[in-house]
């Protein structure tokens, strides 16, 4: 960004910065500027010419203040507490350091020795009463479903007795209260909770898990890559749709005159001002069993049974690209207009046919606006939550409805930061691609 | 990142002069919202004066956690399933309630006597409602079927059926369907080869089903032909058919019936209070009033003040044919079952 910024004001382009020297505090172009300055100018100026120069940019610096404020706390601070939050868990740590020290002694094999049974009894009872149990029922049992009730009945078991017999006998009071826990699984989801620092959630993730030997092997359950997979695959179909549907009429409406391409506006801007949620409710009304389209359907005759078509995935593409479609066509419309039909009329007039002329001619000068459109458009389509989960059904879903499943309903919210992290991982990485094979600089949103 | 959210809101809110006199009660909205103004919140403001803001919201525990996690807690009083309240009370986010406290009956029962068992079973919460989950026909195709065995007869009774996705009900009708006794569900449903069978049973109907997001969707799809018949909120139906006279009848067989209960959140200032408005609004009459949205009042001297006719409705004449949804087990393996339940639907 800053590469190419710096790039546009040292050449002369077009748009002149309004506050220069942010600019060239960017790149080499401040250096050589200061140069001049000081083999032309006495000492003095120099200094005085130095001083405006980073009263300006100082000045420049207080404008984006506010933006910047903002953007530390809504957005750069949030990200990191997820990001951190899915490694870092210290909820079993804290509320059982003791047990955990003396677990480390254990060989993972039988039961841990009579010292760490004890106390844990100790560390439950404790729990018990300052109503904390309920917090590492839930951190066992995501290792060990079923777990849950067997921590929170043993800790209600353990609440009143005596601390003196729990130091003789706790070990016997923890067998007796539940017989899980003389199975050494139990003690390696304890040992395991109790890591501060845990890829688990990531391994999680990727449908991985570390066996009790230590190495990495597939979980039973297999769900989030492929849904990685489908996400993926049907933000392309939309922005491939988008493409198909918004280029011809960027197009046209870039060649046609101003009253009717103002015209054609409103038809594009009209649906980006109404809200997410009434568009998305009107697809249903026009997609339902007995909605609009089926009942147009039957009456000309096309079918006697109403089609399926809400709840699919048919139904959330369609949607999505009409919800995204201004995305495309705005973009995509600012750079065609600035494109001058001489270049096709030249093209045309020394021989190439039409067709031959648009791509080698007005393709390449309108990808900037393309490139913006697929890269907001496929990006958006990602993370897009409410669209699916409204008229998705099971075969609609994508990576954030799961993501928003163990936010709401699971209450795993490690799992669900690290599926987020991964989700912006991932983005990063295809921008990186895009960057790689496209160009940013081949970005221009108008 | 909720966190951080939420604590600007409460900053935000906190700001306000007047918070300290208000008392926040946050229930499920709708027909049952409209219901618990009138007979609960509406009889609690007359006497006592206070300010009370009634909030919706959709159930499940992710933002109480939000906010005691916090630290700023926004809500005083909660409306809960009791599915739910098994881990919010024991990870501490509400208030162990004093049961003593509770008023008598408007007969004289005391309150220990006078609440059916389950109202009182757990610390944290007081019953309000029996509400019942139970599955509807639409009559204008026929009869329909009438247990759930027939529901999971795709042959006989062809059509669609809609069921809210999740697997809390649906694993216990698909084992119930496949010939498991209702008191062996839960322990069934707890070993490897149990839920595979349920997999199994559901996958026989798979092609039929159309699955849904919150209850209110139900009566939509039933009304609309998306769905021959639909799982449901005994009292969404029940609206449906006495507001809008809609052709739909509640079939009782195999119903999973739960209670919800109001609770105090953890941390809130204004306890006391908070304490008040629960004795209020669990008094004889306010819960008899819950008849109006067809749930069942959790005293027995509130349903000795039922109308004969009105009882046939309420999932509390029909307990015998019904299963009591078991709080304890979803605890234990609700988030691996949603996992679970979750890649079955993908296959």
């Amino acid at each position: 960004m800053a590469r190419a910024l710096a790039k546009s004001s040292t050449s002369g382009c077009c748009n002149k910065p309004l506050f220069p020297a942010l600019f060239y505090g960017a790149g080499d172009a401040r250096k050589k500027a200061m140069t001049n300055i000081t083999q032309t100018l006495n000492p003095e100026d120099a200094r005085n010419a130095a001083r405006e120069v980073r009263k300006r940019r100082i000045q420049a610096f207080l404008f984006v203040v506010p933006l910047l404020v903002f953007i530390i706390f809504a957005f750069v601070a949030p990200i990191t507490t997820m990001l951190y939050r899915s490694i870092h868990n210290p909820t079993v740590a804290n509320l059982v350091p003791e047990t955990l020290t003396a677990l480390e002694d254990w060989s993972g094999d039988g039961l841990p020795d009579e010292a760490v049974l004890i106390q844990f009894a100790a560390d439950m009872k404790r729990m018990a009463n300052d109503r904390t149990s309920g917090q590492l029922a839930d951190e066992i049992n995501r290792a060990l479903p079923g777990m849950s009730s067997v921590v929170k009945s043993t800790a209600r078991n353990l609440r009143r007795v005596d601390d003196v017999e729990i130091a003789a006998n706790g070990a016997a009071l923890l067998l007796d209260a539940n017989d899980r826990w003389a199975d050494t699984a139990t003690w390696r989801a304890v040992r395991d909770a109790g890591q501060v620092f845990s890829s688990s959630y990531y391994l999680t993730s990727l449908d991985l898990e570390r066996t009790s030997d230590g190495s990495i092997g597939a979980r039973d359950t297999q769900i989030y890559v492929q849904l990685y997979t489908k996400t993926l695959k049907m933000a392309l179909i939309i922005t491939v749709l988008t493409i198909v549907l918004g280029y011809p009429l960027a197009f046209f409406m870039a060649h046609a005159s101003d009253r009717l391409a103002n015209f054609l506006m409103v038809f594009v801007l009209l649906p980006f001002w109404t809200s997410l949620l009434v568009r998305t409710t009107a697809w249903i009304a026009l997609l339902q069993t007995n909605g609009v389209v089926n009942s147009t359907l039957m009456a000309i005759g096309i079918t006697d049974q109403p089609l399926e078509l809400l709840y699919t995935q048919f139904s959330t593409i369609i949607a999505m690209t009409h919800i995204l479609l201004p995305f495309m066509v705005l973009p995509l419309y600012a750079v065609m207009r600035g494109i001058d039909d001489s270049y096709m009329r030249a093209a045309i007039s020394m021989g190439s046919r039409p067709m031959g002329a648009w791509y080698k001619i007005y393709l390449p000068m309108s990808l900037p606006g393309l490139s913006a459109g697929a890269l907001l458009v496929f990006i958006i389509s990602i993370g897009y939550y409410i669209t699916p989960a409204l008229v998705g059904g099971i075969d609609g879903q994508m990576i954030s409805n799961i993501i928003a499943f163990h936010m709401q309903q699971s209450n795993n919210w490690e799992l669900a930061a690290a599926l987020g992290s991964l989700l912006l991982f991932l983005i990063l990485v295809l921008y990186w691609l895009f960057d790689r094979f496209v160009g940013t600089d081949n970005l221009k949103l108008g | 990142m909720n966190k951080h959210l939420t604590l600007l809101a409460a900053l935000a809110l906190t700001a306000s002069p007047l918070a300290a006199q208000d008392l926040t009660v946050t229930s499920f909205g709708g027909a049952y919202g409209a219901a618990q103004k009138e007979h609960m919140i509406a009889p609690f403001v007359a006497e006592t004066g206070v300010n009370v803001l009634f909030e919706d919201y959709g159930g499940g525990i992710a933002e109480m956690k939000a906010q005691v996690e916090a630290g700023n807690v926004l809500w005083d009083v909660v409306d809960i399933e009791v599915i739910d309240l098994e881990r919010a009370c024991a990870e501490g986010y509400l208030e162990v309630i004093d049961q003593s406290q509770l008023p008598a009956g408007d007969d004289g029962t005391p309150a220990a006597d006078d609440f059916i068992e389950d109202a009182l079973a757990n610390e944290c919460g007081v019953g309000n409602i029996v509400w019942s989950v139970v599955f509807a026909v639409n009559t204008e195709n026929g009869p329909g079927p009438q247990n759930i065995t027939e529901f999971f007869d795709t042959e006989a009774f062809p059509g669609k059926r809609g069921l809210r996705k999740r697997p809390q009900v649906n694993m216990e009708w698909a084992l119930i369907a496949d010939g498991v006794a209702s008191e062996d569900v839960y322990e069934t449903l707890s070993t490897e080869e149990g839920q595979a069978r349920a997999f199994a049973k559901l996958d026989t109907v798979k092609e039929d089903i159309v699955w849904y997001d919150s209850w209110s969707q139900a009566p939509v799809l039933l009304n609309d032909g998306g769905a021959a018949m639909v799982q449901s909120a005994n009292g969404r139906i029940f609206a449906a058919i006495q507001d809008d006279g809609a052709p739909f009848s509640i079939v009782w067989d195999s119903h999973v019936y739960d209670l919800d209960v109001w609770a105090i959140m953890k941390g809130t200032k204004n306890k006391d209070l908070a304490m008040d408005f629960i004795k209020s609004a669990t008094r004889t009459v306010p819960l008899s009033g819950m008849q109006d949205v067809a749930y069942g009042p959790t005293r027995r001297s509130a349903q000795a003040l039922l109308p004969e006719s009105v009882k046939q409705d309420l999932p509390t004449a029909h307990l015998d044919v019904g299963l009591k949804a078991d709080g304890i087990f979803w605890a234990d393996y609700g988030e691996s079952l949603g996992e679970k339940f979750n890649e079955w639907l993908l296959q």
